[in-house]
C-alpha cells in the first residue's frame, strides 16, 4: 500500500529559508499532517508544526499546501497523484516565525477590539430564553474554529500589509456579525463594523468561505447582511436626520 | 497587588547565564482549557493578577474536543431531574468510588455555571419553551447535557476565552493595559514548580515555545488544569498536549496523585484509516439513536448488560427503541450504559471474531435517523467521517473500537477547596482526582471543570488573601537553576537517542501492556520496561535550535510521560478487582473490599521512582447514601458497612425523599465538611473559610446558598408552568417549591 513520496517543505525563520526536498514514506489512508510528523520522527526533527486536535477541530495545524491554504490534518493524501510533489509552506499573510509556525497574534489582537456579548443589564443567569430558530444565524459562526485560514486568504491584508491596522478580516468582521445577530445582545455595532473594523474593505470576493475548513458561509451569512444592516444605518435619511440632531444636542449639553 | 517586573537578564540571584524572563502574579494557572480558563476568571473576579499558561495557542485547548455536552441538573427537558438524581448517576458511573463531596458539589453546581455561560454570550441549543436544550447520555438517566450540536467543547473554549477577552477590555477601559490583571502566556511550557524554603508554593519556571527562552512566574498559588495522559498511549483521542505534565509536575513538587489505574477508554473511537485512530465519535451518536452491532449484525450489547444496571436498561430491541420516544414507559437501550462497559463489550466482540475487517465494530445511525436529521443533530461527525474517511455516515455505518480517552486518577485534592497537600497548590479538571471515581459519565467533564475550576480560582484568591503581607513565599535560586539545566539537557546532547523513538516505544509498551485489559504478568513487564526507558529519557538528545524545537519539546515532555505512566502501571499491578476503567484479567468482579480502598502515588523520598499506598476511601454522609436504596447498596459495599449503612440508610430512607431539598444538605455540609470528608480525606485540613467574597461587579451569580435556592425554585416553578407533565410529577415539583421557600426561610 505504502509509497515513497516527493514532499518540499519550507523551511527557515524571520531572516530567510527556503524549500527543501524530503522523500518519505505515505501509507493508505494519511494525511499530511501524518507526513510532516514523519518528517518530524525520522528526518527532521526540529522541524516547526503547529497541531493539537488533528481532526479539523482545533484550527491548529493551518498551512498553505500546493498553494492553497489548508487545514493539514484534514488534507488526505489520496487527494495526490503519487508521483506529484506535495509542496508545503507558512501561511503567507503572517510573519514567520519558524518552518510552517506563524505569528499569528494580528489575530488574537484583532479579537480584542470587538466589543464582548453585551447582554441586558436586568437579565439574571438562568433567565435566558431565546428560541432555536433565533440562535441558529449566530450559531453557524461559532461554529468557526479560528484556523485563520480566511484572514490568510483575504486580499485585503494578504497583498496589503498597509491594511492591518484598519481591517479586522473575516472571521472578527464575522464575530461582529455573530453578537449582532445574537437575540439578546444590547450593543450597537453597526458603526463600529465599518469605522472601526473595516467592513468596507470588503468587496465580496468570497475567497474567506472557499477556504474555510467549517464550510461557515461566510461571506453570504455574515458579511453581506452586515453590511446591509451598516447601510440601513449610515444611509437611512431618518437615521441621519436623527443622528445629526442628538449629535449636536449632546455637544451643546 | 503586585507589581509586574520583567527582566530579560538574569542578575538576581540564580547562578545560570541563561537570560530569564521575571514575572510576578498572584495566580498562575497551569493549563488555558475549560478548567484552567474557568479558574482564571474567578481568580481575576476576585480581584487578583492572573497568568495564564498554555501549552498551544490561546483557544487551542484539548476541551474544544469534547462533544457531546455538559452534564447539568437543570430539568429543562425532563422536570424530574434535579440535583440529587445526577448525584446518583455520578456516583453509579464511577462505582461508588468517588469523592462523594465532589460529586455532591458538581451535581448541585452545575446548572448555575452553564447559565452563567449564557451571560458571558454562549449559544446552546433551545428546547421549545426557549431554554438550553439538553440531550441523553450513557448513564444519565434524564436528558441532561447542555449543547450545540456536536461542538460542545468549542462553544464552551470559545465562550470562556471570549470572557477572558472581555475582563481584559474591562482592564483596557480602567487602566489602558488590557494585560494588566489578567494575562494569557501563549505556547509556554512549564518546567517545574518551585516552592519556597517551608515547602510552600512560590512559582514555576517554564520556557516560550516560539523563542526556547526561560521564563519564572513567581506566585504564591498556582493552579494545575492541564488535562490528561493519553500522549502515553498509541490510540488514543487525546492531543500531543496530553502528556500529564500537571500529574507529574505536583507529584515532583510533592503532591499526591490518587486512583492512576483508572484510565477511560472512550468505546468508540475511529478505528479506520490508521492515521486518525483513536479519534473520537461522540456518544451522542449513541444518545441520538445509533446503534452498535457486530459483523455479524447483532446489536450485542443487550447480551452485556451487568447486573448492577439491569434493572434501568431494556431488554429486547422493541423496548430500546420506543426509549427514543417515551423514556417513561420504557428502559434505556444498552448502548447507553456507562463507557466503561461499552468499551469492554467491543473489545470482547472482536477478541471473539465478530469484529469489522479493521477490527472494530459498526456503529450505525444511518438506517436509524432521516440523512438531514443525522447532519443537523451530528454536522461534526458527518464533517470529520466525510473528509478523514470518505464515509458517509447518513448511508454506511462507522467502524468503531475504544480509545484512550480519559483519566479519573489525577492529583489529590480537598472536594470543596481543590487544594493538594501542597500549600498554594491546587488542581482543577482532568488532571485531578476524585470526582469521577472509577469511571467517568459522558458530559461530566465540561461540567466538572467548570464547578471545580471556579473553586479552585475562589480559594486560591482566599488562600492568597490569607497569607498577609509578609507573608509571600520566595522562589529558592537553586531550585531555578536546576531546571534550567534539566531543560537545556537534550540539547546539550544533539547525538543522544532521538526522543521520538522512545516515545513511541512508551506509547506501544502502555497501550499493549496496560491497555483496555490488565493481566498482572504484562503490567510487570510494562513496570519493567518502564525502569529501562528511565535511562533512555535522560539521554535523549534534541538536534537544531532553541526556537520552535518540536524533537526537544518531546525530549522534556518524556520525563511527565514515564512519570504518570510508571503511577498507572503501579496502581493497576496493585488494584486486584475491575471496576470502571481498571479490568483485570485475573480478576474480573468487583470488590467491595477494594471499593474501600484509594491508591495513592508520592514521589519516593530519592525521586527514583514511585511510592504507593493504600488510604481508606472517605465515608459517604448518610443523607447522601439515605439517596439510594439499600438493596442497590449492597451491590457495592461490604457487610460490615451494610449492617452500619444499613441503619443509618433506613433512618435516612423516609426523610430524605427526592425531594428533600439542597439547602437543607448544602446547610448541613457548610457547617462541618471537613469533619465528614474524614480526617484521611484531606492531608491538608484547611478550615474552609465562611467568607463569602465580596459579590463582583458583573458577575451577577450570588454565592449564597439563598440565592442559589431562590434561583433553583425559580426555575423550577416556571419548569412546572411550562412543561406538559404528569400530575404525580407536578406534585413532586410544587412540594419541592414549597419545601425549598420554608428552607429559605
Amino acid at each position: 500500500m505504502g509509497y515513497k513520496g516527493k514532499f518540499k517543505v519550507w523551511r527557515g525563520d524571520a531572516s530567510g529559508g527556503d524549500l527543501k526536498d524530503f522523500e518519505v514514506e505515505i501509507n493508505e489512508g494519511e494525511v499530511v499532517l501524518d507526513i510532516i510528523h514523519r518528517l518530524q520522527a525520522t528526518q527532521a526533527p526540529d522541524m516547526a508544526c503547529r497541531w493539537n486536535c488533528k481532526a479539523g477541530k482545533c484550527g491548529s495545524c493551518s498551512a498553505e499546501i500546493n498553494g492553497k491554504p489548508r487545514l493539514m490534518c484534514m488534507t488526505r493524501m489520496s487527494t495526490f497523484e503519487q508521483d506529484e510533489t506535495v509542496t508545503v509552506t507558512p501561511l503567507r499573510t503572517f510573519p514567520v516565525i519558524k518552518d510552517l509556525v506563524t505569528d499569528v497574534g494580528f489575530n488574537y489582537a484583532k479579537a480584542r477590539e470587538v466589543k464582548s456579548f453585551t447582554p441586558p443589564k436586568d437579565l439574571k443567569p438562568g433567565e435566558y430564553r431565546m428560541q432555536q430558530i433565533d440562535v441558529e444565524r449566530s450559531q453557524e459562526f461559532r461554529k468557526c474554529i479560528e484556523c485563520y485560514l480566511c484572514q490568510n486568504t483575504c486580499h485585503a491584508v494578504r497583498d496589503h500589509e498597509e491594511n492591518k491596522d484598519n481591517f479586522s478580516g473575516p472571521r472578527y468582521l464575522m464575530r461582529v456579525a455573530e453578537l449582532d445577530m445574537h437575540p439578546l445582545d444590547t450593543a450597537d455595532r453597526k458603526n463600529s463594523a465599518q469605522e472601526e473594523h473595516g467592513l468596507g474593505f470588503c468587496n465580496i470576493t468570497k475567497c474567506c468561505t472557499e477556504v474555510c475548513p467549517e464550510h461557515i458561509r461566510i461571506t453570504d451569512n455574515a458579511l453581506i447582511p452586515m453590511k446591509e444592516r451598516v447601510v440601513d444605518r449610515k444611509y437611512d435619511p431618518l437615521v441621519w436626520l436623527g443622528n445629526k440632531i442628538r449629535r449636536r444636542t449632546s455637544s451643546d449639553a | 497587588m503586585t507589581d509586574n517586573t520583567e527582566n530579560t537578564e538574569n542578575a538576581v540571584g540564580t547562578k545560570s547565564t541563561e537570560p530569564l524572563e521575571r514575572h510576578s502574579y498572584d495566580v498562575v494557572v497551569i493549563g488555558a482549557g475549560g478548567a484552567g480558563l474557568r479558574a482564571a476568571i474567578e481568580a481575576r473576579h476576585s480581584g487578583k493578577r492572573v497568568a495564564v499558561i498554555s501549552k498551544s495557542l490561546f483557544g487551542k485547548a484539548h476541551t474544544v474536543m469534547a462533544e457531546g455536552g455538559a452534564a447539568a441538573a437543570m430539568g429543562n427537558v425532563n422536570p424530574k431531574d434535579n440535583w440529587q438524581v445526577h448525584f446518583r448517576d455520578t456516583m453509579r458511573g464511577g462505582k461508588f468510588l468517588n469523592h462523594f463531596r465532589m460529586a455532591e458539589l458538581h451535581a448541585k453546581e452545575a446548572p448555575d455555571r452553564i447559565w452563567e455561560l449564557e451571560a458571558w454570550g454562549a449559544l446552546f441549543d433551545r428546547t421549545k419553551e426557549g431554554k438550553i436544550s439538553q440531550r441523553n447520555f450513557g448513564g444519565h438517566e434524564y436528558p441532561r447535557l447542555a449543547h450545540v450540536g456536536d461542538r460542545t467543547g468549542l462553544e464552551l473554549i470559545r465562550t470562556l476565552q471570549q470572557r477572558v477577552v472581555a475582563l481584559q477590555q474591562e482592564d483596557k477601559a480602567a487602566t489602558g493595559d488590557y494585560e494588566a490583571n489578567l494575562r494569557v502566556f501563549a505556547e509556554t511550557t512549564i518546567v517545574r514548580l518551585l516552592k519556597d524554603a517551608s515547602g510552600r508554593i512560590a512559582g514555576a519556571v517554564g520556557y516560550y515555545r516560539e523563542t526556547g527562552q526561560f521564563v519564572l512566574f513567581e506566585a504564591p498559588a498556582v493552579i494545575m488544569a492541564t488535562g490528561g495522559i493519553g500522549r502515553s498511549y498509541t490510540v488514543t483521542s487525546n492531543s500531543w498536549e496530553y502528556t500529564g505534565d500537571g500529574h507529574a509536575l505536583a507529584l515532583l513538587a510533592g503532591a499526591a496523585l490518587v486512583n492512576m489505574e483508572f484510565v477511560q477508554f472512550h468505546p468508540t473511537g475511529m478505528v479506520w484509516p490508521p492515521s486518525v485512530k483513536g479519534i473520537l465519535v461522540t456518544e451522542s451518536v449513541r444518545g441520538d439513536g445509533g446503534v452498535l452491532r457486530n459483523s455479524e449484525g447483532k446489536r450485542f450489547m443487550f447480551d452485556y448488560v451487568p447486573d448492577v444496571f439491569r434493572k434501568q436498561y431494556a431488554e429486547t430491541e422493541e423496548e430500546a427503541d420506543r426509549w427514543y420516544d417515551d423514556q417513561e414507559n420504557n428502559r434505556r437501550p444498552p448502548e447507553l450504559l456507562p463507557r466503561d462497559e461499552v468499551a469492554r463489550s467491543i473489545n470482547s466482540e472482536v477478541k471473539a471474531g465478530r469484529g469489522t475487517p479493521n477490527g472494530g465494530v459498526f456503529l450505525d445511525v444511518s438506517t436509524r435517523l432521516p440523512a438531514e436529521e443525522i447532519r443537523r443533530r451530528l454536522p461534526s461527525m458527518y464533517h470529520q467521517f466525510k473528509e478523514l474517511a470518505d464515509v458517509d455516515i447518513t448511508a454506511q455505518p462507522m467502524e468503531v473500537g475504544p480509545t484512550c480517552h480519559y483519566v479519573m486518577g489525577g492529583i489529590e485534592v480537598d472536594p470543596d477547596t481543590q487544594g493538594t497537600v501542597v500549600p498554594g497548590l491546587y488542581a482543577a479538571g482532568e488532571c485531578s482526582g476524585g470526582m469521577h471515581g472509577s469511571n467517568r459519565l459522558g458530559g461530566n467533564s465540561l461540567s466538572d471543570l467548570l464547578v471545580f475550576g471556579r473553586r479552585a480560582g475562589l480559594h486560591a484568591a482566599e488562600y492568597i488573601d490569607g497569607l498577609g503581607a509578609a507573608g509571600k513565599p520566595a522562589v529558592v535560586d537553586a531550585d531555578v537553576d536546576a531546571a534550567l539545566e534539566e531543560a537545556l539537557a537534550p540539547l546539550a546532547n544533539p547525538d543522544g537517542e532521538n526522543p521520538y523513538t522512545l516515545h513511541h516505544d512508551l506509547q506501544v509498551t502502555m497501550n499493549t501492556l496496560v491497555g483496555i485489559i490488565r493481566k498482572p504478568e504484562e503490567v510487570s513487564d510494562a513496570l519493567t520496561k518502564l525502569e529501562e526507558f528511565k535511562p533512555r529519557r535522560t539521554k535523549v538528545g534534541a538536534a537544531g535550535g532553541r526556537r520552535f524545537n518540536p524533537g526537544w519539546h518531546v525530549a522534556l515532555d518524556l520525563r511527565n510521560m514515564l512519570i504518570v505512566s510508571e503511577c498507572v502501571a503501579k496502581a493497576a499491578l496493585e488494584r486486584e478487582e475491575s471496576r470502571g476503567g481498571h479490568t483485570r484479567d485475573d480478576h474480573p468482579a468487583m470488590s467491595s473490599k477494594w471499593r474501600q480502598i484509594n491508591l495513592i502515588c508520592s514521589l519516593k523520598a530519592d525521586g527514583s521512582g514511585i511510592d504507593l499506598k493504600h488510604q481508606p476511601i472517605p465515608t459517604i454522609r448518610p443523607d447522601l447514601l439515605g439517596l439510594f436504596e439499600v438493596s442497590e447498596l449492597r451491590k457495592y459495599f461490604t457487610e460490615e458497612e451494610l449492617t452500619v449503612l444499613g441503619d443509618s440508610a433506613q433512618a435516612e430512607a423516609e426523610p430524605v425523599a427526592e425531594a428533600k431539598p439542597a439547602a437543607e444538605a448544602e446547610a448541613e455540609t457548610e457547617t462541618k465538611p471537613e469533619a465528614e470528608s474524614a480526617p484521611e480525606a484531606k492531608p491538608e485540613a484547611k478550615p474552609e473559610a465562611k467568607t463569602e467574597p465580596a459579590p463582583i461587579p458583573g458577575q451577577s451569580n450570588g454565592e449564597k446558598a439563598a440565592d442559589k435556592v431562590a434561583e433553583e425554585s425559580t426555575e423550577k416553578s416556571a419548569t412546572a408552568e411550562a412543561e406538559e407533565q404528569t400530575a404525580e410529577a407536578e406534585a413532586e415539583a410544587q412540594t419541592e417549591d414549597a419545601e425549598t421557600a420554608a428552607e429559605e426561610k
